[in-house]
């Protein structure tokens, strides 16, 4: 998308209009207020939760320690995945509930290939980035069997994805013999770890590149553009000269590059990998990130920076809850209370009270006087 | 989604029934290929068809569509015993990917069984499929319980049919008379070896960051239970922090970094298997905390993993609790013994096990019972 698409009613809004409605009707306004909303929870209750310190790590090198850190770190594979998932969602309307499953299939195929077969392998058989090109087409080839699935026979996103989401554990599992693979090899860590010297985690830089890498990719090809208008109306598109059904294809392609890397990034953090608990749920955090990104689950308009911030406060909300002590099996029932909540305050009929609530009493002020 | 409407286009009619067809018969062809999709799908999910198990005859079709294989008889052979083998996802754990591969290895035709496997981590799943097994008849249903409770109507149901009930690997919450055998790793007696083991190091004082199993199973009842315990009745036993990783390393990983984020001192990491202790390890690793024989904090974990044995003999981590998954053999044996009309002399047999702690390991120890 070169320019952001102006909303009719943004266009035409009077200078005097009330600055929350303003602020209310902007993309970015839930994940942003969301953000601040944990910030300030987390500063009130105990600001210690932002300290971040400079440790030295098993192997001796200098790495930062913090919950912003940690944050940032943990949000890595779910940022990823929201940016794929935003694109999936705005050319077909539908999201992909397999991206979890196939991030078993490329975690478990990049394993098999450094490992070379073996069940512990202590150096890596195969070069690492070969290793990830493969884990790459493979999961570029699961993605495209998603993708045609909706674009070419028309399925529902969810029906055609649920596919994958029963069988990816399965595949994944038997690409491995049903052995779980270790590789002890610290070089094949570094990507889910840290660089030796670098006291940042690796997975944030990987992050930062391909947010870099789609920015730069909306900012000078017209997917964004092709993305929205086969979103918004297929047939309009195809009779301006798009290909809606490759469109549509290519967005589930990409996904299938996103969940590639998101799957190395996880196995790369242990070396290892845990067919049916590795990245379990996290399609539905994914899909909860674009959502929380205000982004349309129908498809259409969509901003992969509201998505983005979406992930991180997932990620956000996920380590406060850790922090204090809320068990894990509870996780689930505050995420739920939070979506609750999110979701009726950026519904349509909401906002509108709430951009007409500072009229309205002085309004009736006026009536009873 | 948006559905290309022929109406408001500049094409003619026959042009868009044309299209209309078309698309009719993408759908059908579609429909064609997912029914194939889910037809192979429910083949592959038995997994480990590698020694020779073909599709069911009329009979079993029913299992087959529960995503269970079937072991055929080559030559009809009517000696055959038929057993239904309820387990839990092989990929859960490395233990349970050893647990399965014995029982798939044991229960075959050459050893003189007919055997319907069915593995499945919910336990709703399980107990539809165990009535199901019970309907068809199985001589015996061996189990291995996703969660300790709600198997009353199975075993009720089998007793009446003459279904003969042995639990393998995990226990479940029934009188003793509803089964006749269960071979099993006793799970609180593991804690409490644990628990004991822990007590015995003498620390002044024990911050334990409790790392849980996936709630309500055996394995996670039992190991929680004797630290619960412990930590309730002694002054200077406390909980940093008890969460549940649901068997996963990466949560695991999580909940430490976070305990370490949180600044809160700790000196122990009791984590109900080895996935989960290993993740909390990265924790350590990653933010230089030394753990281990010479370290700081003191890491156990539980099951039966190789590398696991290697890493307490290595002085990486403190305790191992030896969860033996090779049931398979006393069970075959239980199982001919009572073909040949003899009643176990036990009822429930706990499977040999024992703490492996890094002082005493040896590299014996590890070839012997890692898995």
């Amino acid at each position: 998308m070169t320019t952001p698409v102006k909303d009719p009613e943004t266009q035409l809004k009077r200078p005097d209009e009330p600055l929350l409605k303003r602020l209310t009707r902007q993309q970015l306004f839930i994940p942003i207020a969301a953000l601040i909303l944990l910030v300030l929870f987390n500063l009130i209750a105990d600001p210690t939760f932002f300290a971040i310190s400079i440790k030295e790590n098993s192997l001796g090198n200098p790495v930062l320690s913090g919950n912003i850190i940690s944050v940032l770190d943990n949000a890595s594979e779910l940022v990823m995945l929201a940016i794929g998932m935003t694109l999936v969602t705005a050319s077909s309307g539908g999201q992909d509930i397999s991206v979890g499953a196939t991030m078993a299939i490329a975690g478990s195929v990049i394993l098999r290939m450094v490992c070379g077969g073996q069940i512990t392998a202590d150096t890596m058989q195969m070069p690492l980035i070969l290793a990830v090109l493969i884990g790459i087409v493979v999961s570029i080839i699961f993605g495209a069997f998603n993708g045609v699935l909706v674009a070419y026979f028309k399925i529902q996103p969810m029906v055609a994805t649920l596919i994958m989401f029963t069988a990816g554990r399965s595949i994944a599992a038997w690409i491995n013999n049903n052995q779980l693979p270790i590789i002890n090899d610290i070089a094949f860590k570094y990507a889910g770890t840290f660089l030796p010297g670098i006291p940042v985690p690796t997975p944030i830089f990987i992050t930062v590149f391909v947010i870099l890498a789609f920015w730069l990719v909306l900012k000078f090809t017209t997917l964004g553009l092709y993305t929205q208008s086969v979103g918004i109306n297929a047939g309009s598109s195809r009779l301006n000269g798009l290909d809606p059904k490759l469109i549509k294809l290519l967005t589930y392609v990409i996904l299938g590059v996103c969940v590639a890397i998101a799957g190395f990034v996880r196995v790369s953090r242990s070396g290892s990998i845990n067919y049916s608990r590795i990245a379990e749920n996290i399609e539905m955090d994914a899909i909860l990130a674009v959502a929380l990104g205000g982004n349309a689950l129908g498809g259409g308009k969509f901003n992969i920076y509201g998505s983005i911030l979406g992930a991180y406060v997932i990620q956000f909300l996920t380590t406060t809850l850790y922090k204090y002590d809320v068990p894990s099996t509870a996780l689930p029932a505050y995420k739920a209370v939070v979506v609750i909540l999110l979701v009726v305050l950026s519904a349509p009929v909401v906002r509108e009270k709430l951009a007409n609530m500072k009229k309205a009493p002085a309004k009736s002020a006026k009536e009873v006087s | 989604m948006q559905v290309w409407k022929p109406d408001g286009a500049p094409l003619s009619g026959i042009k868009s029934k044309h299209f209309e067809s078309e698309e009719l018969i993408m759908k059908k062809v579609f429909c064609l290929l997912l029914t194939l999709c889910m037809v192979l799908a429910l083949a592959a999910c038995g997994g480990n068809s590698d020694n020779g198990s073909t599709p069911a005859d009329g009979g079993s079709d029913s299992q087959q569509s529960d995503g269970s294989d079937v072991q055929q008889p080559a030559d009809g052979g009517g000696e055959l015993i038929s057993v239904g083998i309820i387990n839990n996802d092989p990929n859960e754990s490395g233990y349970r990917t050893a647990n399965d591969a014995a029982m798939r290895a044991m229960f075959t035709e050459e050893n003189g069984y007919k055997a319907t496997f069915f593995n499945n981590n919910d336990a709703a799943q399980q107990i539809a499929t165990a009535q199901q097994m019970i309907q068809d008849e199985v001589d015996f249903l061996l189990l291995s319980p996703a969660s300790t409770t709600g198997w009353d109507t199975v075993l009720q149901d089998a007793q009446t049919a003459g279904t003969q009930v042995i639990l393998f690997d995990r226990m479940l919450e029934a009188d003793e008379s509803m089964y006749v055998a269960a071979v099993v790793s006793d799970m609180p007696a593991e804690g409490k070896t644990a628990v004991d083991w822990l007590a015995a190091q003498g620390l002044d004082e024990y911050n334990i960051v409790h790392i849980q199993g996936l709630m309500g199973t055996d394995a996670q009842v039992g190991r929680t239970g004797a630290l619960d315990e412990k930590v309730a009745a002694e002054e200077n036993w406390t909980y940093v922090t008890q969460q549940t990783a649901s068997w996963d390393e990466e949560t695991a990983r999580t909940i430490t970094q976070s305990v370490i984020d949180g600044g809160k001192p700790f000196n122990v990491i009791y984590a109900e298997n080895n996935g989960m202790a290993r993740g909390a390890v990265a924790a350590l690793d990653a933010n230089g905390i030394t753990h281990g024989k010479d370290g700081d904090v003191i890491v156990m974990g539980f099951d039966s993993d190789t590398w696991a044995m290697e890493a307490v003999l290595s002085g990486s981590w403190n305790y191992m609790g030896l969860c033996n998954p090779l049931q398979a053999e006393t069970v075959d044996s239980i199982i001919k013994d009572l073909v040949a009309g003899n009643a176990p002399s036990q009822k429930i047999i706990y499977t040999p096990e024992q703490g492996f702690d890094a002082a005493t390991i040896t590299q014996a120890d590890v070839d012997t019972y890692g898995t």
